[in-house]
């Protein structure tokens, strides 16, 4: 929301006639279905989720401790909207978009109730430097010039997708703020460098398109086996500290999108306080600028309140799609969407709707793919591309993956990293369970792998696939016999699919180098393995036993290419000394 | 003030009385039975025509005849630095018998949601001497870490060790602060017997005079539970963020708390939601545990320990597996190990501190931590599958491998784990003992280590040495 009101008395539009929790009942409002309204004496911002009569229903964004019945309601007569323009990147929003650095300073460390701020600066002058000339057309969502938003990315300002086609009359070249009119059409219509926008509605596009480029998240496991597309979908369920957050942040850290928008959406203060710290400080792995110019925070934590929290990822996924519209690749990351599940679930429970599977309101799947539909590869209003990759973690209660919100995100989103409890615990990271996960892309980004990496790129895949799925096999065995009753070269295959694990999809998020594998390292590492499988092979079949092979010294190094920075020479020298090794056998 | 006599409806913790003028919700209410009795109770919900009211002393006793006075204002818990030292009930009154307190500040105890912005990010390691915490699951100060336990298991030992043995090392003592920690202890539902075992070693070590005791017991009004935990809080918070005290809150059980809970919804006929606690369950745990931290330009801070039994031993129950998302990590108190007699029976595997990572390493632990904890995981979880398949084969089908790894896992238990309740290690000790067990592994299986730190501290004939020393 945009004005600032925290200082203005409340109007008495309608009365407050009931208080429970978030929700708030009011008479004499005559207010739309998803208003803003402001509730009570301290103005604390709500939202209308349901009329009755002359009964309206509130839900509150704030505290509603010592609120009343007999005071006062005012009506915004607006929907819920976002303020959009330069300065959101490098920021850090609540769930109604109100910048908490500037109500830091407003209220200190404690967040007070009834405050409001704009959600980008209204003071701030920002140069502006035309892309269109007095007498040129432009229609909805055509760029009309850029604004240097942070060092790097250039924000475009756009014709808002509402106003018609027409004439430039006027261009203001120079350093305006965020509401002068900065182009001026014959019709009169002015063109700001702010819009805004209602966060339920989708931003328009013209049309939505297959994707066919991978979003490279310089994850092994993600890039190699389960890969996402730029403008996919992606979930990561997965029970309490299985590392549904860490993977979040690696791919906000090092994606190869053009946009991050991060969503903490009910989870924990500290996470998003180490994103602040950390975001500002580490470069983009591709344009070597703080990651924090390339990323806009949503924080509502667990301890805010729970109608924020439902309206968090909206916010977000809004913002996503004004940069979307300027031609960029945003990926957005939600942590977690079933918060905003439960924040559902908490405020239908409190207007007593009639519940669906496990306490979720009926509209649960509704919600989710309207949410998820906003992601995609779409051509522009202006007849340009941009993206939108959405990738939400559920937190599914028990770790059980048969309930509603996982269950209800599986049916629509395209890959699924199935994190695993058993593989946390043993700290094999990331818990991205091979056999359960799945990705829908694999066969549409093939071909970029191919011409970006290497030709064998889908081949080596397979390969890993086929080794560990054999391991799977095995080791059922195993369980009954124990491994020395199995054929020398079953125990061998055993040992290759350990490194595959080990060495291959095993990456240490925490560790400098490893946290970020680009993809032909990935494809390397692999390849590296295979050449251990093929020498160690050989070697058996000359009749050597599986124990000296076992007990080579060099391919045990294959687990430090990971965190080798120069890996390339170390790779090299590695295969020469095991396949010196090995051959030596015999 | 207005006083009603207007209650229309009594029903369990609860108690419903027609108004005509407008109450706050989240407001204090007094009930006064015709004998006398003064009960305290909170709006739950308002209305213009009715309110309803959970009482915190329970409802035994109320009828339609009692006053209801409505005060105003949303329950606040007086603070001062003289609460140091004093023994409190439930709902914050002194019961140890010392002066009335006299309040520098009264606090609304719901507190208000520390902005993530102005956090600090929790880094500073503590030391509480306990192998299992330090080496493997390390706490920092400002951290919420739980501890997830079962009835009848050691966790009281295992949260007193730590009261009594945490400290952060190596902090500038010239500049004459404190490194020990201030207590704020709630007991919720306990037993008697179980809150004097802590109120006894926090008198015997002298701990009481730097602790702020809230007793719930067992026989206490459950309703009350509700409000415990947040006085409780208010207090830490203003003893960290005004006075700059590092503050240690000890909240037991969780699980009482989290009863207390289910009672009220089910009073007022809520939809329920897993296991019949009440759908907000999530949000309210978090509003509790999130007051747990640092602020940035601020000298204090809160660290918690909430303690949970899980009922049948199960940690997909509704109370740890929604404790388990909101805290940074979880301690298990383990039932086998307990059985084992190792002391404290610390279960590491599914064990975790979210916020080791920051607090560990060169300069403020050890260079090799990271990679010491990491290996110990790695190979401890080895040696439990192995121990799995060797009930199925016999150990003379595991090959020799195998076989250190399954000796790992039994001196991993037995000299890491195992220390008993009155032994403080440092973090050194800690370290030096992963590394004589490390040692029996051969070099090339600690890939999780950095080269260097194998050169520096791998004991060459480890098998021998420990062997030695364990006699
Ligand atoms: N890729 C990784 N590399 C190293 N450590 C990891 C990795 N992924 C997870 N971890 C470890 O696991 C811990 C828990 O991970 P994380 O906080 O992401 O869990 P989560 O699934 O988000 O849990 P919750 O649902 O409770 O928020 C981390 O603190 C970290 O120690
Ligand atoms: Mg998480």
């Amino acid at each position: 929301m945009s004005q600032a009101t925290q200082t203005e008395a409340v109007r008495e539009d309608g009365t407050i006639t009931g208080v429970s929790g978030p929700v708030v009942t009011a008479v004499g409002l005559e207010a739309r279905m998803n208003d803003v309204v402001y509730v009570g004496d301290e103005g604390l911002m709500g939202e209308v989720i349901e009329i009755e009569g002359d009964e309206t229903t509130i839900q509150v964004y704030e505290e509603t401790s010592g609120v009343g019945p007999g005071e006062p309601v005012e009506n915004t007569g607006n929907p819920l909207t976002v303020d959009l323009g330069p300065g959101m990147l490098d920021s850090i929003y609540d769930g109604v978009q109100r910048p908490l650095d500037v109500l830091e300073t407003i209220m200190g460390s404690f967040l007070d109730r009834g405050v409001d701020a704009p959600g980008i600066d209204l003071e701030k002058e920002w140069e502006f430097t035309p892309t269109v000339e007095v007498g040129d057309e432009v229609g909805p969502g055509e760029v009309v010039g850029t604004v240097p938003e942070t060092e790097s990315i250039d924000h475009k300002v756009m014709v808002p997708p509402t106003f018609d086609e027409g004439i430039v009359a006027e261009v203001n070249d120079g350093a305006y703020t965020v509401d002068d009119p900065v182009v001026v059409l014959e019709s009169g219509e002015e063109i700001t460098m702010r819009q805004e926008w209602p966060v339920r509605r989708a931003r328009p596009t013209a049309d939505k398109h297959s994707p066919i480029v991978p979003l490279v998240t310089g994850q092994r496991i993600q890039d190699g086996l389960f890969p996402i597309a730029k403008g996919g979908t992606a979930a990561i369920p997965g029970p309490f500290g299985s590392g549904k957050t860490v993977t979040q942040q690696s791919l906000a850290k090092f994606a190869d999108a053009d946009i991050v928008v991060y969503i903490g959406c009910g989870e924990r203060g500290n996470e998003m306080t180490e994103v602040i710290e950390d975001f500002p400080e580490l470069p983009d792995p591709q344009t070597g600028n703080p990651l924090m110019s390339r990323t806009c925070l949503i924080a509502n934590t667990s301890n805010m309140p729970v109608a924020a929290r439902e309206s968090c990822v909206y916010t977000g996924i809004t913002i996503a799609e004004y940069y979307r519209d300027m031609g960029y690749d945003v990926a957005l990351m939600a942590d977690s969407t079933s918060r905003w599940a439960e924040a559902m679930r908490e405020i239908s429970s409190r207007l007593e709707e009639m519940p669906g599977e496990e306490g979720y309101p009926a509209y649960l799947s509704a919600r989710l793919s309207q949410f998820y539909e906003r992601a995609g590869l779409f051509t522009l209003l202006n007849g340009e591309q941009g993206s939108i990759s959405v990738v939400g973690a559920v937190s599914p209660p028990g770790g059980d993956f048969s309930e509603p919100v996982t269950q209800n995100t599986l049916r629509i989103v395209k890959t699924f990293w199935a994190l695993d409890s058993d593989l946390a615990e043993r700290r094999h990271f990331p818990a991205i369970n091979w056999d359960e996960s799945y990705s829908l892309y694999k066969s549409q980004l093939d071909p970029w792998f191919v011409e970006n990496v290497a030709e064998d790129y889908p081949e080596l895949r397979q390969w890993a696939v086929d080794i560990l799925d054999e391991e799977g096999e095995l080791q059922e065995i195993v369980q009954l016999v124990g491994k020395d009753a199995l054929p020398e070269d079953q125990q061998l295959t055993l040992e290759v699919a350990r490194f595959v694990r080990e060495a291959w999809l095993q990456q240490n998020a925490l560790h400098d180098v490893d946290r970020y594998c680009p993809p032909e390292k990935t494809y390397a590492i692999l390849q590296a393995i295979q050449t251990y499988h093929d020498e160690a092979f050989a070697a058996l079949d000359a009749g050597v036993p599986v124990e000296d092979i076992r007990d080579a010294s060099a391919p045990p190094r294959l687990n430090r290419i990971g965190t080798t920075e120069d890996y390339e020479p170390f790779i090299e020298k590695l295969v020469d000394d095991m396949t010196e090794e090995l051959r030596g056998l015999y | 003030m207005k006083e009603y006599r207007t209650i229309n409806k009594v029903s369990g913790p609860l108690v419903f009385a027609e108004v005509d003028e407008a109450i706050g919700y989240d407001e204090i209410v007094e009930i006064e039975t015709p004998a006398g009795e003064v009960k305290r109770g909170q709006v739950l919900e308002s209305t213009d025509r009715f309110v309803a009211i959970q009482v915190f002393e329970g409802t035994e006793g109320i009828d339609r005849q009692c006053t209801v006075r409505f005060l105003g204002e949303t329950m606040k818990m007086d603070v001062t630095e003289d609460l140091l030292g004093r023994v409190l009930d439930g709902s914050g009154r002194p019961i140890d018998g010392g002066p009335e307190i006299v309040p520098e500040e009264r606090r609304d105890i719901v507190g208000a949601a520390l902005n993530p912005h102005a956090r600090e990010y929790p880094a500073e390691f503590i030391q509480t001497g306990v192998s299992g915490i330090d080496g493997m699951n390390t706490l920092v100060r400002g951290q919420k870490l739980p501890l997830f336990s079962g009835s009848g298991l050691p966790h009281n030992a295992l949260a007193l060790q730590i009261a009594r043995q945490a400290t952060v090392p190596e902090e500038d003592e010239a500049e004459g602060e404190s490194t020990e920690f201030a207590v704020v202890f709630a007991a919720m539902g306990i037993t008697a017997e179980e809150a004097n075992d802590f109120i006894d070693d926090f008198e015997r070590t002298g701990a009481l005079e730097r602790s702020v005791v809230f007793m719930n017991l067992a026989d206490d009004p459950s309703v009350e539970r509700t409000v415990t935990p947040r006085l409780a809080l208010t207090t830490a918070e203003y003893l960290a963020f005004e006075k700059g005290y590092h503050m240690l809150v000890i909240l037991t059980d969780m699980t009482n708390y989290c009863e207390a809970l289910r009672e009220i919804g089910a009073a007022r006929e809520e939809v329920p939601g897993r296991r019949g606690y009440p759908g907000y369950m999530y949000t309210d745990l978090a509003m509790l545990y999130e007051r747990a931290g640092r602020i940035q330009g601020q000298e204090g801070s809160i660290t918690q320990i909430p303690i949970l039994t899980m009922p049948g031993d199960d940690d997909t129950h509704p109370i740890p597996d929604l404790t388990g998302y909101i805290t940074e990590g979880q301690i298990y108190v383990d039932r086998d190990l307990d059985s084992k007699g190792v002391e404290p029976p610390i279960n590491v595997l599914p064990s975790l501190s979210r916020l080791m990572d920051e607090g560990i390493g060169e300069g403020l632990t050890r260079e090799d931590h990271k990679g010491v904890s990491d290996q110990l995981y790695a190979a401890y979880a080895e040696g439990e599958d192995l121990r799995a398949l060797v009930n199925i084969v016999g150990r003379e089908a595991l090959d020799e491998r195998d076989n250190r790894y399954l000796d790992f896992a039994e001196r991993f238990e037995t000299e890491f784990i195992q220390q008993g309740y009155d032994t403080n290690r440092t973090i050194e000790d800690t370290l030096d003992i992963a590394w004589e067990l490390l040692s029996m592994l051969p070099k090339d299986e600690l890939h999780r280590i950095d080269e260097e730190h194998i050169e520096t501290y791998y004991v060459e004939d480890a098998a021998e040495t420990v062997g030695a020393e364990a006699d």
